[in-house]
């Protein structure tokens, strides 16, 4: 990627269930503050999952809150969020030139889930069906209302990528900023999964819906009793621009990105393919022109299924076999996990070690599966680094998507 | 229901579509559009909400007769007296 433009991130704005700013996030990470609640899904009862509290009203007006989304919501929250960090100067922002890239695991169930409710109440009769409907469930909605919101009128699209939309959300801001297609670029992922019934069911009946009986230890990756996935809502967005457009404007830069590849196992629906995320890994470590041991972080998906860790295992065993200074953890086991918004909120999490040191854990650890012991893995505390200058950032999503996004810290080779 | 009590159905209607709208000051006589920030989604959530609270339907050809709150009484009140209300 010589050849091309550098890019940089100078802003960042995100809403988790542990956290509303990059700043309340990170704190509870190294404290170990997990933070799941339990709430009612329809047709299921109680179930844990991540709530946001982010307030809507903050960049919203009532009625937009209520014509639109709650994924829209919690995307104009993080991107209006991102530009305050990115120290633009809106009012002379050429509007044309701003893209809007969001990663979405699916979007459109909640609605359609909610107006099926809605007729029911009324036999079934269609004429209830709300007008909202469509501009609600079309698939750039997330985006599309960040730009009504923000008057920004250059492209907006969602990106349909599983598990892994977070990483293709930036990844594609990066290539749109590559090709000059424009100047500023919102991107990441965002999700509102929790408010679709379909997603608990779809995961339980899989076998694949975490649960204990307290909700903040639901959420196990790595643990030898883990069981399954805890579904979170949130989200997070990235201002990214060229290194030479920020440089000019004295933009503070948070980190460059270095590199990244997404693939396709090409072999089964749900479960993961190790050799296809090795070569992933090793795809996008060839692209930033680095190796394995140049990588100081290893942020992991880590869904906390019993096979999909274990895949995961293998596929990072094949790579980091020889790299004692890389640190490996992951952030589903604080907040569960976010969908679309996983990717995104998880390299959040991380960036401030380029400037702390730190490497937050992962969590909710009682006894290690063997089958996930890896050299490295940061368990339960956190731990200070002789240096943090790279993180590797791993999503990967159902269909076999996989995505690695590498990022560094600006100024180092 | 009074005209009165149907203009009070319809401002309670549009205080739940239009939230930030202050209906304090809302003239009986004047076109909603020209007093309010209402769109033709607006509306159409008027048409719904009449339709599943009140079993009132309005069809298309009549939405201009939703106009002003007065033009609203004077066209649901009977409607309303002949759902017994």
């Amino acid at each position: 990627m010589s050849s091309q433009p550098r890019i940089v991130i100078t802003g960042l704005g995100l809403t988790a269930p542990n956290g509303n700013s990059l700043t309340e996030f990170r704190a509870n990470l190294l404290a170990g503050k997990a933070r799941i609640a339990v709430i009612d899904v329809r047709h299921m009862g109680p179930q844990p999952a991540g709530v946001c509290d982010f307030d809507a009203t903050k960049w919203q007006k009532r009625k937009e809150i209520r014509n639109g989304t709650r994924v829209g919501s919690i995307s104009i929250y993080c991107a209006r969020e991102a530009l305050a960090d990115a120290g633009l100067d809106w009012d002379k922002v050429d509007k044309s030139r701003v893209g809007v890239y969001l990663g979405i695991t699916e979007h459109g169930n909640v609605e359609t889930e909610n107006e099926i409710h809605n007729i029911s109440q009324f036999g079934n009769d269609t004429k209830y069906w709300t007008h909202h409907h469509n501009p609600r469930t079309v698939a750039n909605n997330p985006a599309g209302e960040v730009t009504m919101n923000m008057g920004i009128t250059g492209p907006h699209y969602t990106i349909g990528a599983a598990c892994a939309a977070g990483n293709a959300g930036l990844i594609q801001a990066a290539q749109m900023l590559q090709l000059g297609e424009v100047d500023v670029a919102f991107a990441g992922g965002v999700s509102e999964s929790i408010h679709t019934f379909g997603i608990f069911a779809g995961f339980k009946n899989q076998g694949a819906l975490g649960a204990h009986a307290d909700p903040t230890k639901a959420s196990r990756p790595f643990d030898k009793n883990r069981n399954g996935i805890v579904i979170s809502e949130g989200g997070a967005i990235y201002v990214l621009e060229r290194l030479d457009d920020a440089l000019a404007r004295g933009a503070r830069i948070i980190a460059e990105i270095a590199g990244w590849c997404i693939n396709s196992d090409a072999t089964d629906a749900v479960l993961p393919n190790p050799e296809r995320q090795t070569e992933c890994v090793r795809m996008a470590l060839r692209r930033a022109g680095m190796s394995p041991q140049d990588i100081d972080i290893v942020s992991t998906h880590a869904t906390a299924t019993a096979l999909g860790d274990v895949q995961e295992c293998t596929a990072l065993r094949a790579v980091f076999a020889d790299c004692p200074g890389t640190r490996i953890n992951n952030t589903k086991s604080f907040i569960g996990h976010c969908m679309g918004a996983a990717g995104a909120l998880e390299l959040a999490g991380n960036l401030p070690s380029f400037a702390d040191g730190w490497v937050h854990p992962t969590i909710n650890i009682d006894e290690l599966d063997p089958e996930c012991a890896l050299p490295g893995l940061v368990i339960n505390h956190p731990v200070k680094a002789a240096k943090v200058e790279t993180i590797l950032n791993n999503s990967f999503g159902m269909l076999g998507i996989n995505s690695a996004l590498i990022v560094k810290k600006y100024g180092v080779a | 229901m009074t005209k009165e009590d149907i203009k009070q159905v319809v401002l309670d209607i549009i205080a739940d579509i239009a939230p930030d709208e202050d209906l304090a000051a809302v003239k009986p006589e004047v076109r909603l559009r020209d007093q309010l920030s209402l769109d033709s989604m607006d509306f159409l959530d008027i048409v719904m909400e009449l339709r599943k609270k009140h079993g009132i339907e309005v069809p298309e050809a009549d939405y201009v007769q939703l106009a002003s709150l007065d033009s609203c009484a004077e066209y649901l009140h009977p409607k309303f007296a002949a759902k017994g209300k």
